[in-house]
């Protein structure tokens, strides 16, 4: 009960700074989510931190519902609001306040510096997030081609993710994985 | 003028269209979801205020699709109505995603679901790396915009420096190299 006690205000503390940290999409900060609750919280292992993630992924929704499932693997029900509201109130009153300025300054030269210049920089944590998400799985040689497949149908095709994931989630109930 | 206000939605429709949004699309599909629903089926938007939105919603902090509801919701009916987007995006999925969520924690010693699982978790990686590619293709234009992503990528991904380390070093290079020239 004292560990559930501390693990909320973990919570709460983690996911409300990842928030406005979370640049680019909340896929740039699942390194430091894997980071906090893998290996200085210890909440769950590598392998479940990875299994979650694909949960996230496979189900309908945005993607930054992973830190309701890290939540409630940390403290429950409770953890799990918690988490989900500390991930998107701060960085949403945020959001709120850019909005009403946002059409008011299009020539301002820091919105097309931001818009130009954060850019690569995005790119680059999205593809870190893939990057250690890989590592943690604990990627053998067939799933390397499984992922190497499916990122090609991805990125070259229109093909429905969802269709993607399920693909590969029955590819591996099949134990060709 | 008139066809906007001809569009201004109420709370209950910003809710449940944002909720319809989330519920048919999934993980890398939102953005294209929305556009969809926003610009092609509702009208709310034009396509350039979509785009220049979606951009800025990219850059700032918070999850990119939450960060659209809110400014479309804003849009319209200012704090309720992005209230209301945002209730309307995650409500059902959070919902639907701790079922699972405990599912599996109860579950996950089955071989079979764990088979699975690592086929999706393949699967999802992929997504992610597809949506590095798709946008690396349009934006890594030249030598500069190289650099950034891969000093980003090795300092988060290889060496797994905290977020804030290294956008201290790499955003404030980001935009001394972007900022619009002076005429």
């Amino acid at each position: 009960m004292k560990d559930e006690g501390l693990n909320l205000i973990h919570v709460l503390i983690l996911f409300s700074s990842l928030s406005l940290l979370s640049i680019g999409g909340g896929n740039t900060v699942i390194p430091e989510m894997h980071r906090k609750a893998v290996e200085s919280y210890s909440w769950m292992n590598g392998k479940q931190f990875a299994d979650l993630f694909a949960i996230s992924q496979a189900t309908p929704g945005p993607s930054i519902l992973l830190v309701t499932l890290i939540g409630y693997k940390a403290a429950g029900i409770t953890g799990a609001v918690l988490a989900t509201v500390a991930m998107i109130l701060p960085a949403g009153i945020l959001v709120y306040l850019v909005s009403r300025l946002w059409s008011r300054s299009a020539d301002s030269p820091l919105r097309s510096a931001i818009e130009k210049g954060f850019a690569p920089l995005t790119v680059g944590l999205v593809l870190a997030s893939g990057w250690v998400m890989s590592k943690s799985a604990d990627h053998d040689w067939r799933a390397w081609i499984l992922t190497g497949a499916c990122t090609l149908l991805c990125t070259t095709t229109k093909t429905n993710p969802i269709l993607i994931v399920g693909g590969a989630a029955l590819i591996g109930w099949l134990g060709w994985v | 003028m008139s066809d906007a206000a001809k569009a201004c939605p109420s709370l209950a429709e910003l809710a449940l269209t944002f909720n319809h949004i989330s519920l048919v699309s999934f993980g890398g599909g939102l953005s294209a979801w929305s556009r969809e629903v926003v610009v092609v089926e509702k009208k709310w938007m034009s396509e350039e205020e979509f785009l220049s939105i979606l951009t800025m919603c990219r850059i700032l902090p918070g999850a990119n699709q939450v960060n659209v509801a809110i400014f479309v919701g804003a849009k319209f009916l200012g704090l309720p109505g992005a209230v209301a987007a945002v209730f309307g995006l995650t409500f059902l999925p959070a919902v639907l995603i701790l079922l699972l969520g405990a599912a599996y924690f109860q579950y996950s010693h089955v071989p079979a679901l764990q088979d699975a699982l690592k086929g999706a978790a393949a699967g999802a990686i992929a997504l992610t790396l597809s949506m590095a590619f798709k946008t690396g293709r349009k934006c890594l234009l030249g030598t500069v915009p190289w650099i950034l992503f891969v000093a980003t990528f090795f300092l988060n991904g290889i060496l797994r420096w905290p977020l804030f380390g290294v956008l201290a070093l790499t955003a404030p290079l980001a935009l001394l190299w972007a900022w619009p020239k002076a005429k």
